[in-house]
């Protein structure tokens, strides 16, 4: 066991961090343009040079770099504040190791180094009204024509639709078989005739995903991932790479940013970090915060290993976002009557907090709701039993339903 | 980097926790309990012919040698298996004092017996409620000679010396005492929540004494020793709360209520999803104090603080919802659950209490942003 970098780790680092000094974007280069078109600046700029993805191998854009190497990439460039991105978190984290498992060699050389330079943005069409936790529930129809499949129905929840180049697809190919067994994976251009997007607007007043309608969208039986019928199979390769992906994604309210702030306040004319119970809660969630880094830390070693991501990364998750919840309305809490203001210009850091507090409630519930992750570590990390299911082994098409109205 | 055990010290984990499975089953901790005899004499015998009270004692001073991740390995498989014995106090306190403080001739004289398991050693430092500050110590020293009474004192009643903080009116406001008790000294048992492993009052009538370190510097000799006990603790807590994450599992399996496995229910699997999550967070966070201290590295302080108050929480957490997992048959004398809960308390308070530890931590971090 050894936390600090051993001499090649140290001189991958100062390589790392010499590269980012002299290439992360100036906020005059960044000045005045649109988000996708930032952060696409930015990922092609750590592509060309090879800082892309640096896990993946080389043939697919990457630098076949190690686990630790990722951990020690991740530190230097999450030092500097404000970077571009986001946008590509759903395609290289879930779509792309999805594709490698499952796709065949062309398909693989085709998108995948297009999703590490970020020149095709991917988005996950998985949730429908009828099927968020019950994902297997889906409805949306895909049906043989030829060596095309023809398919109908509709996703919600589309995060990134709006400006997605391509998309990963589960839909009901078969619903006279118990709903786990009838479905197929397909990935999807999404401009194709037929797909159409409409924005849903969320608490935060912003829209960042989507519904997204299919009627009679044709794909061809080439992009199909797995044979037809084991589309839960392949699903499950995308969700365990996201929540250890979405484990991972650090907000900018954590321990550093709220300490400071407690720093910087007064509570009865003391810096509010005197007051014993600010520490105390601030010790917990520096605990935390700290427990989840070791823990991803010791998860890398073992895929450095040969192991695949498993259930375990769901504790980033469950433990990442409701933190992240607490310490913004704790940090609004220091702000006294000042806490409920949101115009960026009068608020403490641009209203970090308060634009936090209205948007962190969807990542308790996107890529697999807190009762869900609890289920999942129960079930397949301790071997408990499954929740009693009425919906066991009776065809899909006679399962009762109750849609979200 | 590497972020985990090597292959030698996964198989001194092996070795421990079958070494303990067969010399320490529950049964030993219950006899203890039932006897109030303060600890199993016969497991201490064992314990140290394995080497473990040699374990970092370096092999000059008669020690194995080894790093603090071995006797991390040590600790954690003790926590798992309750055991009733006066292993923190000698190992991780006294020993730990010792070589940080010690003179050549103290450490000459004291801790190859500590090693061989010839003496036990014990730390004292509580005068009754409320924390420890250069202030509130009553206890003193002069010429050699300290007066003064000590409560709770953990293994007193078999201890043959002991480090003891004593006040001091200049330097840092502490004096790091070492006592061999007997002459001058009295001993009288107190009972604990947890009477698995003995407390006492420890009496001193100007007993004979050395100074450890320099007269003066107690204080803050005494904050590195807990620093570096705090580790080691978190690593015991660790070990028990996977064990009572263990039993309760088990029992939840076997247990069944209208018709089902109560593992079966949603409210006893999430229940047991987060002790998981707790203990995994705590474990986590010993690695990096167990790095910390074996590397005596400077995060040593924000990582034992930082390990101690997450394995203080989850092992809280996990000993008392065992407990509520076994229904009536938990509350029971007869039943194990309450080895898990009782030391869990008594390990929480044992070098600081949880508040205590929270408020080290936040202390670290704004030393090092302030550096
Ligand atoms: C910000 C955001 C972005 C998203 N992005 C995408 C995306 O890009 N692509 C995509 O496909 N989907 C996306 N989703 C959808 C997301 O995966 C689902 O919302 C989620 O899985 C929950 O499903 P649901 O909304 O249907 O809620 P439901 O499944 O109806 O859940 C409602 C409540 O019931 C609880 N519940 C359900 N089942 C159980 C059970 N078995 N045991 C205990 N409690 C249960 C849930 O925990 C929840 O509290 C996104 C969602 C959000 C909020």
């Amino acid at each position: 066991m050894d936390f600090s970098d051993s001499p090649k780790e140290a001189a991958f680092r100062a390589e790392a961090k010499a590269w980012l000094a002299s290439n992360v974007p100036s906020a005059a280069e960044l000045d005045g343009l649109d988000p996708l078109t930032a952060a696409k600046l930015w990922q092609k700029r750590k592509y060309d040079a090879g800082w892309a993805c640096i896990t993946w191998p080389k043939e697919f854009g990457g630098r076949g770099a190690s686990a630790i190497e990722q951990v020690i990439w991740n530190q230097e460039e999450s030092k500097f504040q404000g970077l571009p991105g986001g946008v590509f978190s759903i395609g290289q984290g879930m779509a792309a190791p999805t594709l490698m498992t499952w796709a065949n060699d062309e398909a693989k050389a085709r998108f995948i180094p297009k999703l590490a330079s970020g020149e095709e943005i991917w988005c996950q069409l998985f949730s429908e009204p009828a099927g968020g936790s019950d994902l297997a529930a889906l409805r949306t129809r895909a049906v043989k024509d030829g060596d095309e499949w023809v398919i109908n129905g509709q996703k919600i929840w589309t995060s990134g639709a709006h400006y997605s180049d391509w998309a990963i697809l589960v839909v009901r190919t078969d619903p006279s078989v118990p709903k786990h067994k009838g479905l197929t994976y397909f990935y999807i251009n999404m401009k194709s005739p037929g797909v159409e997007v409409k924005p849903i607007k969320q608490i935060s007043g912003e829209a960042h995903f989507n519904e997204v309608y299919f009627t009679d969208v044709r794909v061809p039986d080439s992009q199909r991932l797995g044979a037809v019928g084991q589309g839960w199979q392949v699903s499950l390769t995308t969700l365990m790479n996201e929540r250890a992906s979405i484990g991972a994604g650090g907000s900018a309210v954590g321990f550093d940013s709220v300490f400071k702030l407690a720093q910087k306040v007064e509570i009865d004319d003391r810096p509010a970090i005197e007051n014993a119970s600010v520490r105390a809660k601030l010790a917990d969630w520096y605990c935390q915060e700290s427990g989840l880094r070791y823990t991803a830390y010791r998860t890398l070693t073992a895929l450095s290993r040969g192991a695949i991501p498993g259930p375990e990364n769901s504790i980033g998750k469950l433990v990442g976002a409701p933190k992240t919840q607490d310490m913004a309305s704790f940090a609004m809490d220091l702000l006294e009557q000042a806490g409920a203001i949101r115009d960026e210009s009068l608020s403490e850091e641009m209203a970090l907090y308060q634009n936090t507090y209205l948007s962190i409630p969807g990542l308790r519930i996107a890529g697999g709701t807190d009762e869900i992750m609890a289920n999942i570590i129960a079930e397949r990390v301790l071997g408990l039993p499954q929740d009693v299911r009425v919906d066991k082994g009776i065809p899909f098409s006679e399962v009762p339903t109750g849609g979200a109205k | 980097m590497n972020f985990e055990f090597s292959e030698d010290q996964n198989l001194l984990r092996e070795q421990a926790r079958g070494f303990l499975a067969d010399n320490c089953p529950t049964t030993v901790v219950r006899k203890v309990l039932n006897a109030e005899t303060g600890h199993d004499a016969d497991l201490w015998r064992k314990v140290v012919d394995m080497g473990w009270t040699a374990t970092a004692i370096p092999e000059e001073f008669g020690g194995l040698g080894l790093g603090y991740l071995e006797l991390c390995v040590i600790a954690e498989e003790l926590g798992r298996a309750v055991a009733p014995i006066p292993f923190s106090s000698s190992v991780y306190l006294a020993t730990e004092a010792l070589l940080l403080a010690g003179s050549q001739a103290q450490k000459e004289k004291w801790l190859p017996k500590l090693a061989a398991g010839e003496v036990i050693g014990t730390f004292a430092m509580a005068e009754g409620a409320g924390r420890t500050t250069a202030k509130s110590i009553k206890t003193r020293v002069s010429g050699g000679r300290i007066t003064g009474t000590k409560v709770p004192v953990p293994d007193a009643a078999v201890a043959g010396i002991a480090v003891v903080l004593a006040g001091h009116n200049g330097g840092d406001g502490g004096t790091l005492c070492l006592v061999e008790l007997g002459q001058g000294t009295s001993v009288t048992p107190v009972r604990t929540v947890d009477p698995s492993r003995g407390h006492a009052e420890l009496r001193l009538d100007g007993a004979a004494c050395e100074i450890l370190g320099r007269e003066g510097e107690g204080f803050t000799l005494t904050q590195t020793i807990l620093d570096r006990a705090a580790v080691l603790f978190a690593w015991e807590q660790v070990g028990g709360s996977e064990a009572a994450l263990e039993q309760a599992r088990a029992y939840a399996l076997g247990r069944y209520a209208f018709g089902r496995p109560i593992a079966s229910y949603q409210a006893i699997k999430h229940k047991l999803a987060n002790m998981y999550v707790k203990n995994t967070l705590a474990r986590s966070n010993c690695y990096y104090g167990a790095w910390a201290l074996n590397a005596n590295a400077p995060e040593l302080r924000v990582a034992a603080a930082t390990a101690r108050v997450s394995a203080t929480q989850a092992y809280y957490f996990a000993s008392k919802e065992n407990i509520q997992t076994h229904g009536g048959m938990g509350y029971t004398w007869e039943f194990d659950c309450q080895f898990y809960y009782r030391r869990a308390k008594l390990l929480s308070v044992a070098i600081g209490s949880e508040a205590l530890w929270q408020d080290r931590l936040i202390t670290a971090i704004e030393q090092n942003t302030a550096a």
